[in-house]
């Protein structure tokens, strides 16, 4: 006869002394774990209502300015900087992390429409409807760094006055090049007091200007012209140009992927192109219910940040048609420009209440060093929700974004709007010879024409 | 330790041989053994087949699931493979040798043989006033509460045989079954259920249940379920007190009554021979099998949730599988009081004052005599209950309770965060909000509880073709045509005869068929004309043409 039985001793199961860790013993059997999908699936619906619990984006603002703020320029060279101007002539460069201005640039008369800081981070350039472009020393990282609360105040490197008022400025990546946009665009150099190229294709106003930051010769443009124009300077000469029914009043090149960009359109919605095939955009993405005033992708290059005329700031996928946050407050007023950090956690808007907001751009993200029991924790919840977010109450509650009233009501009814559009639409073909009436896609629809 | 040092040495040296190229194809029996058994560990960490992906049409779909797939399959051989390290212990066995038989080896044969420490879980306590007695283990098997029928309640820590409390409540005790930890346990009294903590503390009376015969606890949902004598099943989540579901089952009263701990759903045995199924959140029973021709004496279900055996009072054993009911497996002859499954599958049925373990050595679900212990004659065995991770076995009866061995029916590795038995009280404490964190909602007890998030199966009828249909009719037709006749009285056998009823034959077998026809066609004729009428008029005209044909 062999036997054996299970014997336990206590010595070997527990800690010796009480300084130890307790003994952790592992079996991951299948069967001495029951109804494992189902404590799955309730822990993905606590993880979501956890989730929608510290979903609190809004981490604070940035007062000072005593008018709007038109535009807003990230310091690649500084994490914690950001470069603000407002309507009434004043810039401002911030602390992010204290939330205190560091220092002033005063200067302009009139509103300042641009700025735009170069890739190392030492030169500040800003125009404005006074027709006077700026350019500034940046003070070094090691006077943010310094805790007096005193202002200080800049005076300008350079001062080119120029014929027209400007709208937007941009800095070229890894040169001294800059683009100005106004009556037409023009392209500058840190040395000359005038432009070195001036490009004008149509008679209106130029709004916008990007450069790529892949190929840091190629820039793109946007008109009340409704147009948009992608220029090389290599060549000196324009590409394309692309009409659409209605005008864009930004443009962003996604940085991971430099051949698509995408325009903050009047109508709401935002298009994302490759610049290569103009004739269709890749993706409309549809959430705003007013003009969409200014937009800026993550360094990630996996989605960017929008500012509406709607009072709110939409943050949306790179290739997804609908936003995945929205980030609104009762005093927020009219957004005007917005930017991602350059680590991609937060975003800053800038409204016309005169007040620089910092949002997270994950809302329920912890803030802070995460132990690694936390962060494994954090992964586990997000693997969960992932695994389970096609159920209907998981989807319910990961979803659900309350709204203000105003903004329900309008995206009620622009759904309305556009589902009577549909309708008719369908109506008008079924009522006319076969063939006669084609529906284009809407990716489609809002194109007039591609000049090359 | 040594094995596995014996493992990699042999890994080593075939590494060699691999090099000077004697042996390259050639794999040695051990490690195709090795492999094999690592085989079988891959399969219990897969949970089941994986999804067909052959029939996807959406390739991005189909990408996106065979990474995932992969990730499982890699997952379940990572676990398989440090199976060795994390689970350390080996269970427990009992081989018989030369002409030894294992159902005669006695317990006094296995106490020569063990370690001290594990004889001491051979014992009888006799308590002959206030039988006969039940008790309930908790999830880690550490603690032990059990009731007299006369009233008698204690709680006993089993490692160190300590009695943590003991009292007398001076009523008739029917059940006792803990709650979630050693910390509460109910007790069904002569008119109610009461909730008492470890110190003997009175903490609720649950009086909606009534008499109860029969109490269980669902641990994954802190529900209380309860069989009262009228036989009305009650369900109270121990949390907040809300009474859950208060159903009755119209079948008598029973005490025949467990839980089935792979789904939560609650089995009871009639006295009708019929074995019901439910859950909390429908009146009517999930299902209901006709087991014995007799009344049910008793239930069991196996852990893996797939196994029930039930005994019937006409001598009869059965073993089911829940997933194919339309026969039994096994059908074993003998009387049960009270049966029971080991975390490994051991069987355990009590009549009388003898026990008897059945075990699944085949491995193809086929139980036969495993060992056998007999109490005192005269005692009367009411329960028998195996001890979670330990090879014990705990016996009811009337004269007290008794504890033997059993060896390889417990489960040799315990999970420190499932079922601790050397657990700390702030390891308790923390595992009981972790548990309430992740308790189930009753709408979770199902029959298949993997069924959720799964998406139910789009339901398609499929017609035959009109080929098949053809081919069926002429093999109709075509035995119709060879069926041989009954040789009738004389004049009656006319070939005339015989060719007119073979005519009818062929008719009567093309008939359905037929009439399946001619409906059909007449659908698809009457469709035609409808198509044909409105392809004359334009779109937009077509909805007054109904109208028109009115008028």
């Amino acid at each position: 006869m062999k036997v054996k039985v299970i014997s336990r001793s206590t010595d070997e199961f527990t800690r010796e002394r009480s300084q130890d860790l307790q003994r952790v013993f592992r079996n991951f059997d299948p069967s001495i774990r029951t109804q494992e999908k189902a404590t799955e699936y309730v822990r993905a619906l606590n993880a979501a209502k956890l989730e929608k619990i510290f979903a609190r984006p809004f981490i604070g603002a940035m007062d000072g300015h005593i008018d709007a703020v038109s535009c807003m320029a990230k310091n690649p060279n500084h994490l914690k900087g950001i470069f603000s101007g407002s309507m009434d002539g004043d810039i401002r460069l911030w602390d992010i992390a204290t939330r205190r201005t560091v220092c002033k640039f005063p200067g302009h008369q009139g509103a300042v429409k641009g700025l735009a800081a170069s890739t190392d981070g030492r030169i500040l350039v800003s125009c404005g409807t006074d027709s006077i472009v700026r350019l500034w020393n940046v003070p070094s990282s090691s006077t943010m760094e310094s805790n007096d609360s005193s202002e200080k105040s800049v005076q300008p490197l350079e001062e080119y006055v120029w014929k027209n008022a400007f709208w937007a400025v941009d800095h070229q990546w890894d040169g001294d090049r800059f683009a100005t946009a106004g009556a037409g665009v023009q392209i500058w150099n840190h040395n000359k007091s005038a432009p070195e190229k001036t490009f004008e294709w149509g008679t209106d106003t130029v709004i916008s200007v990007r450069f790529n930051p892949g190929e840091p010769n190629i820039l793109a443009t946007t008109a009340s012209d409704r147009s948009i124009v992608l220029y090389d300077l290599r060549m000196s000469s324009e590409i394309t140009k692309l009409i659409m029914r209605t005008r864009n009043n930004s443009i962003a090149w996604n940085p991971m992927e430099p051949i698509n960009f995408t325009a903050a359109n009047e109508d709401c919605n935002c298009y994302s192109y490759d610049a290569r095939k103009l004739n269709e955009a890749k993706c409309v993405h549809k959430d705003h219910v007013s003009a969409v005033m200014d937009i800026d992708y993550s360094p990630t290059g996996r989605e960017f940040v929008t500012g509406s005329y709607d009072r709110t700031v939409r943050i949306f996928p790179y290739n997804g048609g609908h936003s995945r946050e929205i980030y609104h407050t009762k005093r927020m007023q009219r957004v005007f420009c917005v930017k991602f950090s350059c680590d991609a956690t937060y975003v800053i808007s800038g409204s016309d209440d005169t007040n620089l907001r910092l949002w997270k751009a994950k809302a329920s993200e912890q803030l802070g060093v995460l132990l690694p029991r936390e962060q494994k924790r954090h992964d586990y919840n997000e693997a969960v929700k992932n695994r389970y977010k096609h159920l209907p109450e998981v989807k319910r509650i990961v979803r659900h974004r309350h709204l203000p009233k105003p903004i329900f009501k309008a995206a009620a009814l622009r759904r309305t709007m556009i589902e009577a559009e549909r309708r008719k639409e369908e109506r008008r073909k079924v009522h006319s010879a076969p063939g006669s009436i084609t529906t284009k896609p809407l990716r489609k629809r809002r194109i007039i024409k591609v000049e090359e | 330790m040594f094995l596995c040092f014996m493992f990699m040495s042999k890994k080593v040296k075939m590494g060699v041989k691999a090099e000077n190229g004697t042996l390259t194809k050639i794999v040695p029996p051990l490690e195709q053994q090795l492999s094999e058994e690592i085989d079988l560990k891959v399969k219990k960490y897969l949970r089941g087949e994986g999804a067909n992906l052959e029939i996807l049409q959406d390739k991005k779909l189909k990408g996106q699931l065979s990474v995932r797939e992969e990730l499982y399959g890699r997952s379940a051989k990572q676990a398989a493979k440090t199976e060795k390290w994390l689970m350390p212990s080996e269970g427990g066995y009992l081989e018989a040798e030369g002409i030894e038989k294992t159902w005669r080896i006695r317990q006094e044969d296995i106490a020569r043989e063990v370690d001290i420490s594990s004889s001491r879980n051979q014992f009888d306590i006799t308590l002959p006033n206030l039988g006969p007695y039940t008790m309930d283990f908790t999830s880690s098997g550490r603690y032990m509460t059990f009731g007299g029928k006369k009233g008698h309640l204690a709680i006993v820590d089993m490692k160190n045989m300590n009695l943590v409390k003991e009292f007398q409540v001076r009523e008739t005790v029917r059940d006792v079954v803990f709650l979630h930890n050693e910390l509460f346990f109910a007790a069904a009294q002569k008119k109610y259920p009461y909730i008492y903590n470890r110190d003997g503390t009175e903490l609720h009376c649950l009086k909606e249940h009534g008499a109860v015969s029969r109490l269980q606890f669902l641990k994954n949902h802190f529900l209380l379920a309860s069989l009262n004598k009228s036989g009305q099943l009650h369900y109270q989540d121990v949390t907040m007190g809300e009474m859950v579901g208060n159903y009755k089952t119209g079948v008598g009263r029973t005490d025949v009554m467990k839980v089935n701990p792979f789904n939560g759903v609650v089995a009871l045995g009639h006295s009708g021979g019929t074995v019901s199924m439910w859950k909390p959140t429908s009146s009517a029973p999930l299902l209901k099998i006709l087991c014995h021709r007799g009344p049910v004496s008793a239930l069991a279900f196996h852990p893996n949730g797939h196994l029930m055996a039930t005994a019937g009072k006409e001598k009869k054993i059965k073993l089911w599988d829940l997933r194919k009911l339309d026969s039994e497996l096994q059908n074993l002859p003998g009387h049960a009081n009270t049966l029971d499954f080991s975390q490994k599958g051991l069987l355990a049925r009590g009549t009388g004052s003898s026990v008897q373990v059945l075990g699944d050595f085949s491995g193809a679900q086929n139980y036969s005599r495993y060992m056998n212990h007999s109490m005192v004659k005269g005692y009367q065995i009411g329960k028998v209950l195996f001890r979670p991770y330990e090879d014990v076995l705990a016996i009811g009866h009337s004269m007290g309770w008794s504890s033997i061995l059993i060896p390889g029916s417990g489960e040799p590795n315990f999970d420190s965060w499932v079922a601790n038995p050397f657990e700390t009280s702030k390891q308790r404490s923390e595992k009981e909000v972790r548990s309430l964190l992740d308790k189930l909602p009753p709408e979770t007890i199902m029959l298949d509880p993997t069924k959720i998030g799964t998406l139910r199966p789009a339901k398609k009828k499929e017609k035959p073709t009109k080929q098949e249909r053809e081919d069926e009719m002429e093999a109709a037709i075509e035995s119709a045509k060879d069926m041989d006749f009954k040789r009738k009285t004389k004049g009656r056998n006319k070939p005339s005869k015989k060719v007119k009823k073979r005519q009818e034959l062929v008719a009567k077998a093309k008939r359905p068929f037929l009439g399946q026809n001619t409906k059909e066609e007449e659908l698809l004729a009457r469709k035609k004309q409808k198509t044909s009428e409105e392809v004359e008029l334009p779109v937009s005209l077509q909805r007054f043409a109904k109208k028109k044909a009115a008028t």
